[in-house]
């Protein structure tokens, strides 16, 4: 059956509209990044007098980005791994055996994602202050620290999602390892992890992607050695001067990494969602 | 703890697995009854570290007269009874006036937000759902606000929102005319405007990958059975895909309503530790009372009370949703 001709002019208005808001700001970005500081201090202007490289050169040295970069990676790579790994026994768990507190504990990890992070950051900073003060160990400022307080988002959204995984993997195929003589563990990473790979996939992008892009944890609990992209961004301001140029550059720089994997991997995310989020 | 208790239980059944009461699927496969809590105990002691001792803690510290004076040793700081919370409350004097404030503008902001990402993404969804040629560009392209990172995406928008500088006040003043003068959209009443954009520009393919994922299981005997008695295009909508969707909305619409609610990253690069008034969302709101002017009492009641909320709200949501669904479901 065709659809009716009012489909189509209204389905081209509206994607064309939508597509205009999207890009909109991703032209800014692009653009902006290319011009000399005097242009985008002054005017806005949609095409480029003249373009430079020279944001791209200069965003290395006028804050330490790199470091930044580097903090990034390491906070939102290891709270990815710890989060996903940690997850995959629970939710295996949860999805393959009957056990005294099992409702507690799904209805506990459903119910924490739902409470703001400022919640859990007043208690956290105090405990890091109060641990280190008392012990010498620095978790407060540390990376450290800083991954612990990314699993209180990562890890329940994790263990959520991979138990609507696994629950949509078929016992029969695990059952037929412990036939054959696996243990519960084996059966879990030949059989189990092998068959939920993209739901297991999708939720290590969103861990990764969430814990890159966060901004609350990371402006209280880092310091200048440990400082994220999140925050370190925001030394392009100074008194005399906003360096839009470089901050257009600086974000699109730590922007292609995150968007080119999710771009890549995003089929297995609609998968994962669709088996875990979407019942 | 919880791990040794049924541990020990499991020992001392062992030898009569077979009999052992409960719901197990089979009985004689399963040996160890403390295997699952061994695959839990970890997940079980981070839950324990990163949420019920900080939310514990949280509790004790909204009780107390904590001031920076008190931050090196929180342990002795007076404790105050109620006092954090009746300040928070007491909307006639300067901190619960504020308080409600944020709260009220909060709730609209995310009503409008959720709903315009609904929109948006429901019909790009709907829009996108036969093939055509750029369909996958266009897919690939609206996920983009989504998987920048959200310091990224803001702040490109706070370049869009200088006053001198910016897109758009170069649009709506230079080119259309739309205004006398550039206006102020990070300060003053705009800037809820900007917050609700920015906000509706990051949030709504989530929307769209959510509703596309459920579009996907909507068997298409439906259309095709629906076609034949003769209903046209905007009828099978109606009739068929959106009450098909009903349990995904559901899904989707809380999450994004507790996203959005509790969303600070947005806010708090868009204005900085303290939000114009117009757009003074509750999470930063509680930052500040916490972080900037030291009141950690304060904002750990403040916590508490925005939890009570969401915990109402959450609640009556699954109540009202849950209907004639199996309560294993959740």
């Amino acid at each position: 059956m065709a659809p009716p001709r009012s489909f189509f002019w209204s389905r081209r208005i509206f994607l064309t509209l939508l597509t205009g808001f999207v890009l909109v700001p991703v032209y800014v970005m692009v653009s902006s990044s290319l011009k000399p500081l005097a242009d985008v201090t002054g005017e806005f202007h949609w095409v480029p007098s003249r373009l430079t490289i020279r944001p791209y050169i200069d965003i290395w040295s006028t804050i330490p980005l790199a470091r930044y970069f580097v903090n990034s990676l390491i906070v939102a790579g290891a709270a990815t791994v710890c989060s996903v790994v940690i997850a995959v026994f629970a939710a295996y768990a949860v999805s393959r055996y009957e056990f005294r507190g099992k409702r507690v504990f799904t209805v506990t990890v459903l119910s924490t994602q739902m409470f703001p992070g400022i919640l859990f950051l007043l208690p956290l900073f105090l405990i890091y202050v109060n641990i280190g003060n008392a012990t010498g160990i620095a978790l407060f400022g540390s990376r450290g620290g800083l991954i612990l307080t990314y699993l209180t988002f990562s890890l329940p959204f994790s263990i959520w999602m991979l138990i609507g995984y696994f629950d949509s993997v078929p016992r029969d195929l695990d059952e037929a390892a412990l036939v054959d003589g696996c243990g519960p563990f084996g059966a879990l990473l030949r059989v189990v992890v092998p068959a939920a790979i993209p739901g297991i996939v999708a939720v290590a992008v969103y861990a990764f992607m969430t814990a890159w892009g966060e901004v609350l944890f990371a402006s209280v609990m880092t310091n200048d050695a440990t400082r994220t992209l999140a925050v370190g961004l925001q030394g392009y301001s100074t008194l005399n001067n906003v360096y839009w140029n470089q901050i257009m550059a600086a974000s699109l720089v730590v922007s292609v990494p995150v968007v080119a994997g999710f771009l890549l991997l995003q089929r297995y995310l609609v998968a994962g969602l669709t088996a875990g989020a979407v019942k | 703890m919880t791990t040794t208790a049924p541990a020990e239980a499991a020992v001392q059944q062992n030898p009569s697995g077979a009999a052992h009461p409960g719901p197990r699927r089979r009985p004689g496969r399963i040996r160890r009854i403390g295997l699952p809590y061994l695959l839990l105990l970890p997940a079980l002691l981070l839950e324990l570290l990163v949420h019920l001792v900080p939310m514990v803690i949280g509790i004790v510290m909204s009780f107390k007269e904590l001031t920076q004076f008190y931050i090196r040793d929180w342990g002795t700081a007076p404790s105050s009874g109620l006092d954090n919370y009746r300040v928070s409350v007491d909307f006639d004097a300067p901190v619960g006036e504020a308080l409600l404030h944020s709260f009220l503008v909060t709730v609209a902001f995310t009503l409008l937000s959720v709903g315009l990402c609904w929109l948006l993404g429901t019909a790009a969804a709907l829009y996108l759902q036969d093939t055509f040629r750029g369909r996958g560009l266009l897919r690939a392209l609206f996920l983009i606000p989504y998987a920048l990172p959200v310091y990224a995406a803001v702040i490109t928008w706070v370049f869009m929102f200088q006053h001198d500088n910016g897109l758009v006040n170069h649009v709506l003043h230079d080119q259309l005319h739309l205004t006398d003068k550039p206006s102020f959209w990070l300060i003053g009443d705009n800037s809820f405007w900007a917050l609700l954009t920015v906000s509706v520009w990051k949030g709504w393919p989530f929307a769209f990958l959510i509703v596309m994922a459920g579009l996907q299981n909507i068997p298409g005997e439906l259309y095709e059975a629906a076609a034949l008695d003769g209903a046209g295009m905007w009828q099978q909508i109606r009739r068929i895909t959106l009450p098909s969707l009903r349990p995904v909305n559901q899904v989707l619409l809380l999450v994004l309503f507790l996203w959005t609610f509790n969303d600070f990253n947005t806010p708090f690069v868009l204005f900085g530790k303290s939000a114009p008034e117009a757009a003074d969302l509750i999470s930063v709101h509680i930052y500040q009372a916490s972080f900037v002017t030291w009141n950690f009492g304060t904002g750990s009641a403040m916590s508490v009370l925005l939890l009570l909320f969401l915990l109402v709200v959450t609640g009556l949501y699954l109540l009202l949703t849950s209907r004639g669904r199996k309560p294993a479901d959740v």
